[in-house]
């Protein structure tokens, strides 16, 4: 019953080539029963959103160490409510001061996984907090 | 340790009763639940090593004297007694006025060479100006544009003094260009300038990730600067064949090894099959490798790589010169071993890796920040990092001799044990027709991408512990780090629109396209990226007039 899989996009914005910690977690949930999908390096906010719309995923994870997650992650969300697609969930990871936190909260960002996370803890919280979209 | 069967047959009896009827009673009585022990990378460690592990060893081949063939000792005579490492950190960030600040404070503090980290625009061959450059201006290194950049990156650095590292690839021949043309107007002939470009594409295909072109006009572009090289700017290392990021995407240290070498390989190939002198280009080539947390793994690993590469260079491929059969290194310590957690206990994993450098010959050495799992450096953290090698060269005693850790049986028995399973990589992949086919069929990449995953499964089932991390956890106050203001994004744009409006536009217009023509020939493409540099062509419009003859690399989408 593939359809009723929560669908997960682990997409790469920044120009940063680190995919070690995404695709890890890619196999990760994958093993852990989620449909997943991986966008490969250097995705533009446009991109990710189309994804994410295309794909009709239900949770997107950011993975980013380049350190524009600041400029790029709010362009990512506006552009989520642009298309009605604001009800995905939104987590993130990578190289992210623990000072820029409370900023992307604010701006949406359900959860950010700080380097040490396990990948358990992942796949544990999106069970506990994203549900199929309608 | 020379073979002698009696007294080894009785120290074997002798070694088999004290495994039975000391250790293994004694085992079963101490609280110890575990079973087996195993390096980082997964590979199994006996309890003991003894003369019988070294069965055959012959000490003038497997080790000889430093300074002789194999190496593996040091390549030089005196190693560290006549020279120490070069204390080189690698450093970039903001706009280049920010970097050379920074630049000149590391040098008044004893750093005795320079390593330049680049911003990620800059390493995709992009301009600041391009659309993916969005955000990350200044972010990840220092912003490049154009030569009107280098000029203030340099300023007041005197560049016949000072050797300088780039780690630079798929654009590597511009930046190359660049600081030769800085070096000429400050006064300083090329043939007098040292330093470095990283310039090896082929672990940027594998693991780091920074690609631009597909690989035979990579390949071309790189030739092109050992012969250029090889002529015109002698004390240069034109490549640093590299491990370090193949080691941080995930790979165990014997796949860094192995790999790397035979990156290695694949380049001599690749320069021979243009027709250059290997005793020309050979000695120019250097090498880069990780240094991780297993201490022995490592040293291990450092004194193989030199006995193998020796071996490739006299016996692979015949060359003459001593000089090409050394494996000339720089180490940094590792990055993704770095926790957020408890940042400080950095400091200490750091001096582990450090010294494990050190203590496996390394000619030069980086050592990591505190606070890098957060940001770039700041000052006081890049100066722990860089008095932690002080303290190691200074107070710690280990260059007294050199390679104090030969003749171990256990380090011994490592190196054996890495050099053979290396080899048998290396083999494989020759097999496969090279490292570039290699790459094509995705074999490294899969290979590090499983040994990634199993890591991080056997973190997350606690069999190996990381300390503030999946045991002795506790809260830590958030440490400071430092932070790139949005100024410095601006102020380095308006110097790019200024070039652009300053220059000779109809100039700019005539090299870009002399070096279009030249591309799609033959002819060694140095020159004219050198022409095109010094008219202020940026390196946005260097690159994509090369980009519309070779076209991009697309990587395969997988996990």
């Amino acid at each position: 019953m593939t359809g009723e899989k929560i669908r997960v996009l682990v997409a790469k914005p920044g120009l940063d080539g680190h995919d070690r910690g995404a695709k890890v977690i890619c196999r990760s949930l994958r093993d852990a029963g989620y449909e997943v999908i991986y966008t490969g390096l250097r995705r533009t906010p446009d991109e990710i959103v189309n994804a994410a719309v295309q794909e009709d995923v239900d949770v997107v994870g950011l993975s980013i160490l380049s350190g524009a997650h600041n400029e790029l992650f709010p362009k990512i969300m506006d552009l989520l409510k642009e298309k009605g697609a604001d009800d995905i969930a939104v987590i993130a990871g990578g190289i992210i001061p623990d000072k820029d936190i409370p900023f992307l909260e604010k701006i949406g960002i359900s959860k950010t996984f700080l380097p040490g996370s396990s990948t358990q803890e992942i796949a544990d919280w999106i069970k506990k907090n994203v549900r199929k979209r309608p | 340790m020379k073979k002698n069967s009696s007294s080894e047959g009785s120290l074997k009896q002798s070694f088999n009763h004290w495994k039975a009827e000391k250790y293994d009673k004694a085992l079963k009585k101490a609280s110890s639940k575990k079973m087996e022990y195993t390096t980082i990378s997964g590979k199994k460690i006996k309890e003991l090593y003894t003369p019988l592990d070294l069965d055959g060893f012959d000490y003038m081949k497997q080790l000889s004297f430093p300074g002789e063939y194999p190496y593996t000792r040091g390549i030089h005579p005196t190693m560290y007694r006549g020279r120490l490492w070069t204390m080189r950190q690698f450093s970039g960030f903001g706009t280049a006025e920010d970097t050379n600040k920074r630049y000149k404070y590391l040098l008044s503090h004893g750093q005795t060479g320079l390593s330049v980290a680049f911003h990620l625009p800059t390493l995709m061959g992009v301009d600041s100006d391009h659309p993916l450059a969005q955000g990350e201006i200044g972010k990840c290194g220092v912003a490049i544009d154009s030569l009107a950049d280098m000029e203030i990156l340099f300023n007041e650095i005197p560049l016949d003094k000072i050797s300088t590292s780039m780690t630079i690839n798929a654009p590597a021949a511009v930046l190359w260009a660049m600081y030769i043309a800085v070096a000429e107007k400050q006064g300083v002939s090329p043939k007098v300038i040292s330093g470095t470009i990283q310039n090896d594409i082929l672990k940027e295909y594998i693991a780091q990730k920074t690609f631009i072109f597909p690989p035979e006009p990579s390949m071309r572009l790189i030739v092109d600067t050992f012969e250029y090289g090889s002529k015109e700017v002698l004390k240069w290392n034109t490549i640093s064949i590299s491990g370090y990021h193949i080691r941080e995407a995930g790979s165990t240290a014997v796949q860094e090894l192995a790999f790397t070498l035979r990156d290695g390989i694949e380049y001599v190939e690749w320069a021979l099959e243009r027709g250059l002198d290997v005793e020309e280009f050979a000695p120019r080539l250097s090498f880069f490798f990780n240094a991780h947390n297993d201490f022995f793994e490592e040293v291990a690993k450092f004194r193989a790589a030199r006995k193998i590469w020796a071996e490739v260079m006299k016996e692979r491929f015949k060359a003459k010169d001593p000089r090409c059969w050394w494996l000339r290194f720089h180490t940094q310590t590792s990055g993704v071993s770095l926790m957020a957690q408890q940042p400080y206990n950095n400091v200490v994993r750091v001096a582990i890796q450090a010294l494990a450098a050190v203590l496996g010959g390394s000619q030069s050495l980086h050592t990591n920040s505190l606070d890098e799992t957060y940001a770039l450096p700041s000052e006081e953290a890049v100066t722990i990092a860089l008095r932690t090698q002080q303290i190691i060269a200074h107070e710690s005693g280990v260059i007294n001799c050199i390679d104090p850790v030969g003749g171990s049986y256990f380090i011994e028995k490592l190196t054996d044990e890495m050099e053979k399973d290396a080899k048998e990589y290396i083999r494989k992949i020759d097999d496969m027709g090279g490292m570039v086919k290699a790459i094509e069929l995705g074999f490294p990449q899969r290979e590090i991408a499983d040994s990634a995953y199993l890591y991080q499964k056997a973190v997350e089932k606690k069999e190996k512990i990381i300390v503030g991390v999946n045991d002795y956890e506790m809260e830590h106050e958030p440490i400071p780090t430092l932070r790139i203001d949005e100024a410095a994004a601006r102020q380095h744009l308006a110097r790019l629109r200024e070039v652009k409006k300053t220059r000779n536009n109809a100039q700019v217009a005539e090299k870009i396209l002399d070096l279009k023509k030249a591309a799609s020939d033959k002819q060694n493409l140095m020159p004219y990226i050198l022409s095109c540099v010094k008219a202020y062509a940026t390196l946005g419009e260097i690159m994509d007039s090369l980009r519309e003859v070779y076209g991009e690399y697309q990587e395969p989408i997988t996990y």
